[in-house]
């Protein structure tokens, strides 16, 4: 089974989503928290990073865009927003979790 | 399934003791179990009864403490990180001669050798911090 990355930075803030994309092996899966959801946004300087990321599933939870008042429209194309519930289901589906602090 | 979670930022910080708590909130209610909840780093500030948020704001240590009675969580605080930052039960309290303890209710003060035996016992091990 896959892993599951959790990233809880922005990219504009530190580099652990840059790092993130850079080790997480193909097949593997990358969920986007707190003020990591800014990394979900099309049209930064960070975007073309995150779509080039090849293999990889990106979630981003919703409530945390909410909080920041960021637009569902304008993510990237193809990331999936999830709740609390769909986060800690995909705990379960994951073998290993790895959190980028 | 069983997850246990570690908690290594303190509250009202950034956001991670509340995403933590979020978590397991969200995976009490959809059935799982929570082996343990491990507070480790700063997180050990997530136990200290003597935290007094303006009554507008959310009582983070008495949502985990609330939140243990209800789901019987085992709450642990690193004992060397919990020193450090000044939060003793009764019998550190003694031991080192302070005249009060601050743990708040739910929580207990152990070593590091509860984190591996939460990393041995679940099925996930997920952190939250900074």
């Amino acid at each position: 089974m896959a892993m599951l990355h959790t990233v809880n930075k922005s990219p504009f803030e530190i580099n652990s989503l840059e790092r993130c994309l850079q080790m997480a092996k193909s097949g593997s899966s990358v969920l986007l928290i707190e003020d990591g959801v800014y990394g979900a946004l099309d049209g930064t300087v960070f975007s073309a990073k995150v779509k080039a990321a090849d293999g990889l599933t990106t979630y981003v939870l919703g409530p945390d865009l909410k909080t920041r008042g960021l637009d569902p429209a304008k993510l990237i194309e193809g990331i999936e927003i999830i709740d609390y519930d769909g986060f800690v289901q995909l705990v379960a589906d994951h073998d290993r979790i790895q959190t980028w602090l | 399934m069983k997850f246990s979670i570690q908690v290594n930022e303190g509250p009202y910080t950034h956001q991670a003791s509340d995403t933590a708590y979020n978590f397991t909130r969200a995976a009490l209610e959809g059935g799982h179990e929570i082996y343990r909840v491990f507070f480790y780093h700063d997180g050990v500030n997530n136990g200290t009864r003597m935290t007094t948020p303006p009554q507008d704001d959310r009582n983070i240590v008495n949502r985990w403490s609330e939140l243990s009675k209800e789901y019987d969580l085992d709450l642990v605080l690193c004992v060397a990180a919990a020193q450090r930052r000044g939060i003793v039960d009764e019998d550190e309290a003694k031991r080192h001669g302070k005249s009060g303890d601050n743990v708040a209710e739910g929580f207990r003060i152990s070593g590091l050798g509860q984190l591996i035996d939460a990393g041995i016992n679940s099925d996930r091990l997920i952190s939250f911090g900074d």
